[in-house]
């Protein structure tokens, strides 16, 4: 597994202003029975100024200690973490100049909507008349207009959800943390949800941080995204970058479906080095220089960029790789069909079809098939 | 699949109706009356009491049934010791539920929230105070006031009550505490409040009817505390105790009614909290 790459993770920052964001050699350690547990490994993070920054993986992977360690909640075990460029590692929750949305909302029970959105403007001792103009304004960005008398317990998910947004936002935080806010909706209203903290980030220009376990979320919502797994960030980059490339096999694994094949290399030409597997069965992959023929590689390709061919493949396809196998299951989806099939080269591949026009096409279960793909849709990731 | 729909035959509709839910041995009949029997005994007492209230009985003596009057209610503060006892009983009452309700929130705040070193203990202390024989308290109180060379009394008394309420509103408002979203008061640090401002404006609004509850409590144990009374009260004559007192020469009626005015109050804070949580689980 490879460790965080320092340069890559800051080079946008470079580009001009201070970051909104930033942990230098961030550790956070917990003790559990006597035990030092690491929750987050030496961390190094640059945030852009209003980015929507993705913190992705799976549980107790470290992405909501490091958002508690941004807002205060926690605070690292060594390190320093700076908010626009100013240390505020020590400093205390209430006095960092960032909010959250939390996971259950955790929105005050026994205040209304208004009195909800106006309870951080009040602790500021914003002026009476400016509470309530920041207020109307920001609940109308949330759509909730009308909604300022109701209580908490009287609004659906949805509208409790948004009332976190603007309790948040109304305060113009540095950066706004949100930790799964979308978790307890049901998918539609999640799907609309997402495209609505997408719009309200675009209109109120804030640095987002948010925390999510559900890739397909943080594909679509985010500028960037850090994959992580047990307290490390294993990749660090745009959604694109993340899908097509991934650096790590935890990351081409957790980020959508990737099949995984590994080989060593009979010869490096122009950049290409080929595996066999056998006379027909090959994988192409591009490789850096360093890579000699002999070494052993891992390669990723995503489903949907392999072709599935019933005879044997025509001769255009033949500069990239061709493996042969047998179809094992046949799914059919309405948009695609998604064939299993068992490979030479000994992995079983997923592959994604599209169901553009020749339906009667479909291969059956036990057909012998070949797959094949261009040289630059195979990705060799870090061993 | 056909899209004409079967009519039912005679014969099954009449087997539907023949079909009813089999009334078991503890059906409506049996059940309702255990209820009743139930609501009956717990009432029973109480009933008495209210209606000797009521009694137009010649003397002191109010055990037999003479006649309906309202007299009793107009001449409620006829002896002055009686209604001096009574004053002091709801003086010390109030005092002690406060204060209970002060300490009793610190402590059960503290135990539901945090574990430290010493809530294992507190914890046990707690039940141990609220299941040991009053008598025993009463009378270890009793010794600790005359060593610590305390003038039994009014303070005396209030300091017993608050020292056997304090657990029950402890355990009420831990109760509540625990079940409180820790986020929520994350939620007030992370818009500015520092600590204090966000247990007066969050925290203790949201755990107030716990502690109005835990209050009540205390109040109900004081008032009518007899045992850990009459060990601490030197003195003092508290409701309890001139009722005690006066058995040998004849509880006057006016004792009736000034138990019905305490119910009366304790029936109305019941009913209030009743219809406050129901109008909320309809909302909810």
């Amino acid at each position: 597994m490879s460790t965080p790459q320092h340069s890559a993770v800051r080079s946008r920052s470079a580009s001009g202003d201070t970051p909104a964001i930033e942990f230098v050699g961030v550790n956070k350690n917990y003790l559990s029975h006597g035990e030092t547990v690491p929750a987050v490994k030496r961390t190094d993070l640059a945030i852009g100024q209003g980015e929507f920054f993705s913190l992705l993986g799976p549980s107790g992977c470290g992405k909501t200690t490091t958002m508690r360690m941004i807002a205060g909640f926690e605070e690292p075990t060594a390190g320093q973490v700076l908010l626009d460029g100013k240390d505020v590692t020590g400093v205390a929750a209430n006095k960092r100049d960032v909010n959250m949305v939390f996971q259950s909302y955790a929105l005050f029970p026994h205040l209304n909507t208004y009195q909800n959105v106006a309870f951080g403007l009040e602790r500021k001792k914003v002026a009476k008349n400016e509470i309530g103009r920041r207020v109307g304004e920001i609940l109308e960005i949330v759509s909730l207009t009308g909604m300022e008398k109701r209580a908490p317990r009287e609004m659906s998910g949805g509208q409790q959800q948004r009332v976190a947004l603007a309790r948040a936002l109304v305060n113009r935080p540095r950066a706004l943390l949100l930790d799964e806010p979308l978790g307890a909706l049901d998918l539609k209203l999640r799907q609309q949800m997402q495209i609505e903290l997408k719009r309200i980030q675009r209109e109120v220009g804030i640095t987002f941080v948010y925390v999510t376990h559900d890739q397909g979320e943080a594909l679509t919502m985010s500028d960037r995204i850090a994959v992580m797994n047990a307290g490390v960030i294993e990749q660090l980059g745009s959604p694109r970058e993340i899908y097509e490339r991934p650096a790590t096999r935890f990351v081409a694994g957790f980020i959508g479906t990737s099949n995984l094949v590994d080989g060593h290399v009979e010869r490096v030409e122009g950049g290409l080095a080929l595996i066999s597997y056998t006379t027909q069965d090959r994988v192409v992959v591009p490789v850096g220089p360093s890579v000699r023929t002999g070494d052993k590689l891992e390669v990723s390709i995503r489903p949907e960029k392999i072709d599935l061919h019933r005879g044997v493949p025509p001769v255009t396809a033949t500069g990239g790789s061709v493996l042969s196998g047998t179809v094992t299951e046949v799914v059919y989806h309405g948009t695609s069909t998604n064939y299993t099939v068992s490979t030479a080269a000994g992995a079983d591949f997923t592959v994604f079809d599209q169901n553009a026009s020749n339906a009667d096409d479909l291969a059956d279960r036990g057909d012998r098939v070949y797959l094949t793909w261009a040289p630059q849709h195979s990705y060799m990731i870090g061993v | 699949m056909t899209t004409t729909m079967q009519r039912p035959s005679p014969e099954t509709v009449e087997q539907a109706a023949k079909i009813k839910p089999r009334r078991r041995i503890t059906g409506p009949g049996l059940l309702h009356t255990w209820t009743w029997l139930i609501i009956a005994w717990l009432v029973l007492p109480i009933v008495v009491m209210i209606a000797f209230g009521f009694n137009d009985t010649p003397g002191r003596y109010n055990q037999t049934w003479v006649g309906f009057t309202f007299k009793w209610y107009g001449r409620l503060f006829e002896y002055p010791d009686l209604t001096n006892a009574l004053i002091t009983s709801i003086v010390i009452a109030i005092v002690a539920s406060l204060l209970s309700g002060a300490l009793g929130t610190g402590i059960g705040y503290a135990l539901g929230r945090y574990r430290f070193r010493g809530s294992g203990s507190l914890n046990l202390i707690m039940f141990a105070t609220m299941s040991s024989p009053e008598l025993i308290m009463g009378a270890s109180l009793l010794s600790l006031f005359v060593s610590a060379g305390a003038g039994l009394g009014p303070v005396t008394i209030t300091i017993a009550h608050v020292m056997f309420s304090i657990s029950f509103v402890a355990v009420v408002v831990r109760a509540r505490v625990m079940t409180l979203d820790r986020s929520i008061e994350e939620a007030a640090a992370d818009l500015g409040a520092g600590p204090w401002t966000t247990f007066w404006k969050v925290t203790f609004p949201i755990i107030l009817p716990a502690i109005f509850s835990g209050v009540l409590l205390a109040f109900a144990l004081s008032i009518d505390d007899f045992i850990v009374t009459a060990f601490t009260a030197g003195t003092t004559k508290t409701f309890p105790l001139w009722i005690w007192g006066a058995t040998r020469v004849g509880i006057p009626p006016q004792v009736n009614v000034m138990g019905t005015l305490i119910f009366a109050v304790g029936v109305f804070f019941a009913l209030v909290a009743n219809i406050r949580s129901s109008s909320k689980s309809k909302r909810d």
